[in-house]
């Protein structure tokens, strides 16, 4: 079953077209990464697949409902009801500092879904037991590490039980020891056959958890298949060009 | 220096002294209290209307501050106290000077919250209206619970600074005869001629700021649970 699938997109900031036509699918229990340069438009990308921005053409169905159509968007109704079937993990992790950990990670379920107080807080110790974190359920976020952090939005995200889950550039903001950790979550996740669309700079990380590679420059999809294809033997020259600056 | 003309303190002089001035305390409290009760929550009105996407109103609340910012206070006092009769021909009651000097203190102290809160408000991070909006939070959920603590936290010290100041400008409702604290203790230093009374109510700005900063000080450390 298609929970994504996104039809001749498009999108500008003024007079800037930072997508141009373009068209992906995203099958249940499916791992997306985007590859691309700075400045090819996958986190703008990423960011209208979100809603956080509005296109300017082009169509968008989750689970089978389109959101929007040739450039027009449904209800509000309808789109609250879209917007639930996804959660989005930030670069910066965007936690609420006043918030301990657990409240970051309950507050919309319950407040907002109006789910059962006492199943929200039992899978919420759950994801945390999960994500590693379960003595940190006091903690607010200034006292943890951006490892731990980002392990947070992600319990946060989880916890709103969505069926696709995006993430931008998750491990951007982190050392590289902690992006391993990450890392680890992101690959046990894809091995839960969870949903994702991963826009990501860590090749040898989209190479080994994705089903699914595409690689984005100025703008368009330039290529696009198994990472084997992709990222091992690559076809086009913007492709070959990008990945052969990331080995030197 | 000579504190009395007549150059003698004796212990009753200055308890009467002080008797005396404190008899205005009571006003001045009043026009403290007073103001923030109103202007605190007027301000946060004022400030949604800077911000409205809606250009007339945010042009019309920017010239309201920029007014009221613009002028003084005590010329202020007296437009809203003499305003309604001499540019609207109302007749005032003698009650209204009172009105007057909470309307006058209100709307200008409200002016100033005003732009507290918006720097408040717009530091913080757009990424916390990103997540309100990825998980679903309507707008007064997103303020209420996400932008009002932050902004609370930000802007604390700026309005400790504010409310240090209107303690010592209640005395410029002295402008429209409105007999507070100060007012009194110039009186009462005419009437004796001596400079004590002015020394009484220098101490009692002093002692009441001392108060207002060591508690806003307890709350700046309150928030602090947070980072």
């Amino acid at each position: 079953m298609k929970l994504l699938e996104i039809k001749n997109l498009r999108k500008s900031f003024d007079d800037l077209e930072v997508l141009k036509d373009i068209s992906l699918d995203v099958s249940e229990g499916q791992a997306v990464s985007i590859l691309g340069p700075s400045g090819s438009g996958k986190s703008t990308l990423l960011r209208c697949m979100s809603m956080l921005e509005t296109v300017d053409g082009g169509s968008m169905a989750y689970c089978g409902k389109p959101a929007v159509t040739d450039g027009k968007y449904v209800s509000k109704a309808e789109l609250k009801e879209i917007k639930s079937y996804f959660s989005l993990v930030f670069q910066s992790f965007n936690l609420f500092p006043h918030y301990t950990v657990m409240k970051n990670i309950c507050d919309a379920p319950i407040h907002v879904m109006k789910r059962d107080k006492k199943e929200v807080t039992e899978n919420a110790l759950a994801l945390l037991e999960k994500m590693g974190l379960s003595d940190k359920a006091d903690y607010y976020p200034y006292q943890l590490s951006g490892g731990q952090q980002q392990r947070v939005a992600i319990a946060r995200a989880l916890n709103m039980k969505p069926k696709m889950l995006f993430f931008d550039e998750p491990t951007s903001a982190l050392d590289p020891e902690l992006t391993a950790e990450i890392l680890k979550v992101l690959k046990e996740l894809a091995e839960e056959k969870m949903t994702m669309v991963i826009v990501t700079h860590e090749i040898a990380f989209a190479r080994s958890i994705s089903d699914h590679v595409i690689f984005m420059d100025g703008g368009v999809i330039v290529e696009q298949g198994k990472p084997a294809d992709v990222i091992d033997n690559p076809s086009n020259e913007r492709t070959q060009a990008f990945l052969k600056k990331l080995e030197q | 220096m000579m504190i009395f003309a007549d150059d003698t303190l004796t212990f009753e002089k200055l308890a009467d002294i002080v008797q005396q001035v404190m008899t205005g305390v009571g006003a001045s409290l009043g026009i403290f209290f007073l103001t923030l009760l109103f202007s605190l929550p007027l301000g946060m009105l004022i400030a949604f209307g800077r911000m409205s996407r809606f250009k007339p109103l945010s042009l019309i609340v920017k010239l309201y501050i920029s007014i009221v910012r613009g002028t003084p206070l005590m010329l202020q006092l007296l437009v809203v106290f003499f305003g309604p009769y001499y540019l609207f021909r109302i007749p005032t009651t003698p009650d209204y000077r009172f009105y007057a000097v909470i309307i006058g203190f209100s709307l200008n102290y409200a002016a100033y919250f005003a732009e507290i809160y918006r720097a408040g408000i717009q530091a913080v991070p757009k990424g916390q209206h990103e997540a309100c909006e990825i998980l679903g939070y309507s707008r007064a959920q997103k303020f209420f619970k996400v932008v009002f603590p932050q902004m609370m936290k930000n802007i604390l010290p700026a309005i400790t600074n504010e409310v240090i100041t209107l303690v010592k400008d209640t005395s410029l409702a002295f402008a429209i005869a409105y007999t507070e604290m100060f007012t009194v203790a110039k009186q009462v230093a005419a009437a004796k001629s001596t400079i004590m009374p002015l020394f009484v109510a220098g101490l009692f700005y002093y002692v009441f700021n001392f108060v207002v900063a060591f508690i806003m000080e307890r709350i700046e450390k309150k928030m602090n649970y947070f980072r």
